[in-house]
């Protein structure tokens, strides 16, 4: 059952979103990929600092909500033109006039819904279970502190030297951290 | 508490970002009185990881009374049918319709200061955005209530939607009463959205410092394993974005829609093109002065003046101010398009708001929605905590009485005076009423004991220390003396 447990990588603590900042322009300037910095609120910035591409989302938030509006308009179409046919003050069995305000709505619920699922596939979230969560310090991500993990996978991923570049870095301090149960 | 002193005095240690610095360029901070990103931590989750103060036990126990009349109220109804109620022929919409727009009015607050300010980068909402969204959220089942029950056969209610059914029938599209449906229940669920990922960082917080097995769970699972992944934060912003600009046409479509439930019919009084503008004006109006009581009762109760702060409260004055003023000019507008259609009809229904068999509400209507708000034009009346409380609270008043003043003045004086009637409400009509601020009340209460109140993640962006090219003096201060604990 129990495996002998394997490296994660090493996790460094900052104390200030300024060191962080810095730290992770270190990491990326060293050529790192399997890394990531993580922290209380988005400091301004750190993504480009880490050197991260711009976020897929819009796309897909744009499409959802296409998809959603067209499927109101077809819908409106279909029942009032084609399956249930009722004049109604004698007005036009099907007019685009008045589908405006559904067509609108469920554009935008398609969009919310696409919106979140696409947020949460991006993330890979839900992720209940992360090597990082074992680190007692790491409890503090949630509250003032700052983090850069670097993964034991990367290619350039040397115990000494890694360490040594997130100390010099000005990291508070440096940690190993494990993964027990994932392979 | 301990902590809560222990923090404080090693917080006045801590060399603090210089007096003046501000995050916003030019104007005062966003949070004052404390610059620490672990105090602001501690004050909001302390909040709920306190036991609470006896104030919320109040606030707690009478809502749940009123949640229990609510309950005893639709029992009645259901059982003997809206036949309970003071409506009559011709006044079939009564306090149900009155209190639904009501609800839905007060509704709006909550997506206006989370997406619209945050859209025109109006970094003040950040202190006040989370409370609101919730109260919007309550605002918004209370809303949905009213349509749900007024149908009287509820348990008939799924003919709203359409889904396929025995009798091959499908809902009439063109009906706003439709639109209606569709419009609050997706204006509710994108609300209820947009606020579970504004708190997914912040529920991580609280599952980061609970003591207790259960509250790990539980606020570990809803927190989805969020673990501050810049990875991660770059699609949230961007999802954030999204939705606020997703929300911000939304909150604008919901009240414009459900003013075409009055202004597509026919009727004199309703059928005016001004009411989708008016009817928004009217709700941001009611919904920050709902904003405005809860937020001033809550930072009494948890002592959060220092992120509620006084500046809050005068933006929103001012934004009372302002959409006040825009609804006093749409009423004075209505009466002058009522004389310049030379329509009689039309004519008459507003003589007869002002001056007739309902001209009590409209003055209550008039008193409160449009003279009371000019207080706001003076600086002193918009930093006084009392005034404040008091002016929202007779808005809100006024704005019941308007959509009351709306919906049965044109009903009761029909075209056809042999079908006049005169409506007055019955017992039932009024516990329902007060049932639903139990049930809004009840809600209001849990999420203040249980949820983070202050976005805790997003107020930190906007502390001097947040800036990552901020003053790296102070940065480097406030590092040495908060590593030494």
């Amino acid at each position: 059952m129990s495996q002998p447990s394997k490296v994660y990588g090493l996790l460094a603590e900052f104390e200030t979103p300024a060191g962080v900042y810095h730290a992770c322009e270190t990491v990326r300037d060293a050529g790192y990929t399997r890394w990531d910095s993580l922290t209380p609120f988005p400091v301004h910035g750190l993504d480009k600092a880490m050197g991260l591409k711009r976020s897929p989302l819009p796309w897909v938030t744009l499409v959802m909500g296409l998809t959603g509006a067209s499927s109101a308009m077809a819908l409106q179409w279909w029942v009032g033109a084609i399956e249930y046919k009722m004049v109604i003050s004698g007005k036009p069995l099907f007019a685009w006039q008045p589908s405006i305000p559904i067509t609108f709505e469920l554009g935008v619920i398609f969009a919310v819904f696409g919106t979140l699922f696409g947020l949460l596939h991006l993330c890979r979230l839900p992720r209940f279970h992360h090597p990082l969560f074992s680190s007692a310090r790491f409890d503090r991500v949630t509250d003032d502190r700052f983090f850069i993990a670097i993964e034991s996978d990367d290619p350039k991923y040397d115990p000494i030297a890694t360490r040594s570049l997130l100390e010099s870095a000005g990291a508070s301090a440096v940690e190993l951290v494990e993964d027990r149960d994932e392979g | 508490m301990s902590s809560h002193e222990h923090t404080a005095s090693l917080l006045d240690q801590v060399a603090r970002p210089a007096t003046g610095y501000d995050p916003v360029g030019g104007r005062d901070p966003l949070v004052t009185d404390r610059a620490d990103f672990a105090s602001i931590t501690n004050d909001v989750c302390g909040v709920i990881e306190r036991k609470p103060p006896v104030g919320w036990w109040v606030f707690f126990l009478i809502s749940l009374g009123l949640l229990g009349l609510l309950g005893l109220s639709l029992a009645v109804l259901v059982y003997e049918g809206t036949g309970v109620w003071g409506i009559n022929s011709p006044v079939g919409w009564g306090w149900a319709i009155v209190n639904f727009v009501f609800w839905v009015g007060i509704g709006h607050a909550g997506t206006l200061i989370s997406a619209v300010l945050f859209l025109f980068r109006q970094k003040w909402r950040t202190g006040i955005n989370r409370f609101a969204e919730a109260m919007t959220i309550f605002a918004v089942v209370c809303a949905l209530l009213f349509p749900t029950i007024h149908v009287g056969r509820i348990w008939l209610l799924h003919y709203v939607f359409p889904i396929p059914n025995q009798m091959g029938a499908w809902p009439n599209f063109r009906s706003p009463l439709l639109w209606d449906v569709f419009a609050v229940s997706i204006y509710g669920t994108t609300s209820i959205l947009f606020w579970y990922i504004g708190l997914i960082p912040d529920l991580a917080t609280m599952r980061d410092r609970a003591k207790s097995k259960i509250a790990q769970r539980v606020y570990g699972a809803f927190a989805l394993g969020w673990r501050g992944s810049t990875r991660h934060w770059q699609h949230y912003e961007v999802a954030y974005l999204l939705l606020a600009g997703l929300a911000t046409p939304l909150v604008l479509s919901v009240h414009s829609i459900v003013s075409f439930d009055f202004a597509v019919s026919q009727l004199p009084g309703w059928h005016t093109t001004i009411f989708p503008p008016y009817f928004v004006a009217g709700a941001i109006f009611s919904g920050f002065a709902m904003v405005m009581n809860l937020v001033i009762l809550a930072r009494w109760a948890f002592k959060l003046e220092h992120i509620f702060t006084m500046k809050h409260l005068e933006n929103m004055a001012r934004v009372i101010l302002l959409t006040g003023s825009m609804v006093g000019y749409a009423y004075a507008m209505e009466f002058f398009i009522a004389w310049y259609s030379g329509n009689p009809n039309e004519s008459f229904a507003f003589i007869n708001r002002a001056f007739g068999n309902y001209a009590w509400a409209y003055w209550i209507m008039m008193s409160c929605n449009v003279i009371s708000p000019q207080i706001f034009w003076f600086k002193k009346a918009r930093n006084n905590v009392f005034i404040l409380f008091v002016v929202s609270v007779f808005v809100n008043i006024g704005m019941w009485f308007e959509r009351f003043v709306i919906t049965v003045t044109s009903l009761s004086r029909d075209f056809l005076p042999a079908s006049w009637d005169y409506y007055s409400p019955t017992i039932w009509d009024i516990s329902t009423f007060l049932g639903s601020f139990g049930l809004f009340g009840t809600l209001m209460c849990l999420f203040i004991r249980f949820v983070p109140q202050i976005a805790i993640a997003e107020i930190k962006t906007v502390l001097p220390a947040a800036d990552p090219h901020g003053d790296p003096a102070a940065h480097k201060s406030h590092g040495t003396v908060e590593g030494a604990h």
